[in-house]
């Protein structure tokens, strides 16, 4: 039994805004029967003002799905496009008083219902676009919706993110590349090594570049199918050789110039990567 | 409100009987029937009197029953006591429609390194023969099999299959916990071993249950201390919920008949009106061998848990294999293993009834359930071809 609050039981027992407007402006049509959820968002919009005057939804899904795409449409009616699209998923809980961690997704979904009614609108293409990974091929979810809901949630664990996306939530074979996906995140937003450098004898320095390269850089080459190979360190010059994936890969230059700039950040300003 | 508890293969409410029976065991007769005083003692005899109750429901002999704390404990112990007994043997047999009590500890023996094979099931939920017979080998531990699927009813064929393990002369266990007491059971007929079943799901309490162990049958105890139980399982017994098991047994052998003609008519009035009512249903499962108290059926293009709140509304209780009540994301694995299509298992609700459930019951549900399935349909995006066939 899930521990629902009162506004979303009211919602889900008196649903507003329930149809399809004719003849509408836009149109944002998310999730599918597969999934479990899907929601049909209809906005009738003022085009001197760009206002949203009417939006009806239409959902399949679970008590929580259909009191999201309620409260959707009760938060944006009334607001321009851009003010809108200012609504998170975090709002639209909020609003209903709260969401179980486990439904966070009907939010989600609530959110992602109006960025495509809105592009829609604005003739620009669906967020949705094919040229994207999809990671979770069960529940059809990308690595930018996983990117984007968890820089906006603050999601750390791969269980929040199938709280709140479904990834890795079906057959569970995409667990380490939503991991992969977490690590790449927070190594950016949440540096782990203390900025403070001491001035390195030569041997502490040689030791340092080898356990950034073996902890720091090599995961993620090999992660990408790519490798390296320390081949000499001669005082500020660190020699590697790139292996596997990264000898064929055109972006190799991009990749040295990358090493370069995390050993510069973590061992030494002066270090200079260079292949051999 | 009193609900109207159609979910009785959830749980079942105690019989008033076996509460009276049980309460002075509660209150003053709190003794341990280990103990050596007349006090205590004297529990041991309440206990025989229960056993040979349960054993006479499904004809065994009393010292063939174990008494346990539920069905999964009595699975679990059967399948471990095999694989205790036969530890050259690597192989375990079971059916991918389990109930999480055999499902999960086979998948959790397959962690551990053994071989496990989940018997298919085709799309009315029956069980693949072939593939059964193709799978027994001389590696075989144990074949566990349940008895009628807890989801769609369906019973499978446990003679047959007992037939042929006998022949073989392997162990074979069936999770009997949703048969007993709706349908007779005669374990002097029926070739199996062991045979779980559960108190809870024939109106005594929950947290007993029993473990049927044939004579000659190679048994090895699951939970180990003291010497109760023969020294088959530890652990003072639960003497009042014993004594409710024996009472509830002794209920359901004296009215089985009677009680499955009585909710298997219930049951077919209650699915018969709603498959003509509301537009785009199906039944789950074979409905030639189901168990007589049980519907599973599927309200296309709607979502079981807003049905489930939807009916909660009006006291109605039922369950739905849909992801959105599991859990987890994933929905029924049942009705998955069945093939039944995505857009028909997150709409499938279960009605389970028992002897408490009466006609205006029915009735009830009757009136309320079309309007539900109408109303959400029209919220739903799938719904508009749909409606215009429903004709209300």
């Amino acid at each position: 039994m899930w521990e629902y609050s009162e506004k979303l039981k009211e919602l889900f027992r008196h649903p507003q805004n329930v149809g399809e407007i004719e003849n509408p402006d836009a149109v944002g049509e998310v999730g599918s029967m597969i999934c479990g959820d899907a929601l049909k968002l209809t906005l009738k919009i003022d085009k001197e003002t760009n206002r949203i005057i009417d939006a009806k939804f239409q959902t399949f899904g679970c008590a929580s799905a259909i009191a999201s795409s309620s409260a959707l449409t009760e938060m944006i009616k009334g607001k321009t496009l851009d003010e809108a699209l200012e609504t998170t998923n975090k709002d639209l809980a909020d609003y209903l008083g709260g969401l179980p961690k486990e439904k966070m997704h009907c939010s989600v979904m609530g959110r992602e219902a109006l960025e495509a009614a809105i592009a829609n609108y604005r003739g620009e293409k669906k967020p949705l676009e094919e040229k994207e990974r999809l990671v979770c091929q069960c529940f059809e979810v990308t690595e930018d919706k996983i990117r984007r809901v968890a820089i906006e949630n603050h999601l750390t664990t791969v269980e929040e993110i199938t709280n709140y996306t479904k990834a890795g939530g079906g057959c569970g074979s995409c667990i380490p590349q939503i991991e992969e996906i977490l690590k790449d995140i927070w190594a950016i937003k949440v540096p782990e090594v203390p900025k403070i450098k001491k001035r390195l004898t030569n041997l502490q320095k040689i030791a340092l570049i080898q356990d950034v390269i073996e902890k720091e850089i090599r995961p993620r080459l090999q992660a990408d199918g790519g490798d390296l190979e320390l081949v000499d360190i001669d005082r500020n010059k660190v020699i590697i050789a790139l292996r596997a994936m990264c000898v064929e890969c055109p972006m190799g230059g991009v990749t040295v110039n990358n090493i370069q700039e995390k050993l510069r950040e973590l061992v030494s300003e002066d270090i200079v990567v260079e292949t051999g | 409100m009193k609900p109207i508890y159609f979910d009785n293969n959830a749980t079942t409410p105690i019989a008033p009987e076996v509460l009276d029976e049980m309460l002075p065991y509660l209150r003053e007769f709190y003794g341990n029937p280990s103990s050596m005083h007349t006090f205590g003692g004297h529990l041991h005899r309440k206990i025989e009197d229960a056993r040979a109750k349960v054993a006479a429901l499904i004809n065994a002999e009393p010292e063939e029953i174990i008494f346990t704390s539920c069905g999964t404990e009595s699975d679990n112990t059967a399948i471990m006591s095999a694989i205790e007994s036969y530890p050259q043997k690597r192989h375990v047999i079971t059916t991918r429609v389990e109930h999480p009590a055999v499902l999960n500890f086979c998948k959790h023996l397959a962690r551990k390194g053994y071989r496990v094979t989940f018997l298919p099931v085709d799309k009315p939920g029956r069980l693949d023969m072939d593939t059964f017979l193709k799978a027994v080998d001389d590696d075989t531990a144990i074949v566990s099999i349940m008895y009628a699927n807890n989801e769609t009813g369906v019973i499978f064929p446990v003679a047959e299959i007992g037939e042929i393990l006998r022949e073989r002369k392997m162990p074979f266990h069936t999770d009997a916990v949703q048969a007993v007491g709706k349908i007779p059971i005669n374990v002097k007929e029926l070739p199996v071993d062991m045979l779980s079943l559960s108190g809870h799901k024939l109106h005594a309490p929950k947290g007993v249950g029993a473990l049927y162990v044939r004579k000659g049958t190679r048994f090895y105890p699951y939970i180990i201390g003291g010497h109760q139980e023969r020294g088959r399982r530890a652990g003072t017994e639960n003497v009042a919920s014993i004594i409710g098991l024996g009472k509830a047994c002794e209920l359901a052998k004296e009215h089985i008949d009677k009680e499955a003609d009585y909710f298997k008519r219930l049951r077919d009035r209650l699915e018969g009106a709603l498959l003509k009512l509301c537009p785009d249903v199906q039944i789950n499962g074979d409905t030639e061998n189901r168990l007589p108290n049980t519907t599973n059926m599927s309200f296309k293009y709607v979502e079981g848990e807003a049905i489930l709140l939807r009916l909660d509304e009006y006291g109605i209780c039922a369950s739905s294999g849909s992801a959105c009540t599991s859990g987890s994301l994933e929905p029924s694995h049942v009705l998955r293993a069945m093939g039944i299509p995505f857009n028909a298992i997150h709409g499938s609700i279960r009605f389970s009834l028992s002897r408490y459930n009466t006609e205006d019951e029915v009735d009830k549900v009757i009136e309320i359930m079309p309007l539900i399935i109408k109303e959400l349909r029209t919220l739903s995006p799938y719904g508009k071809v749909i409606l215009s066939k429903q004709s209300f």
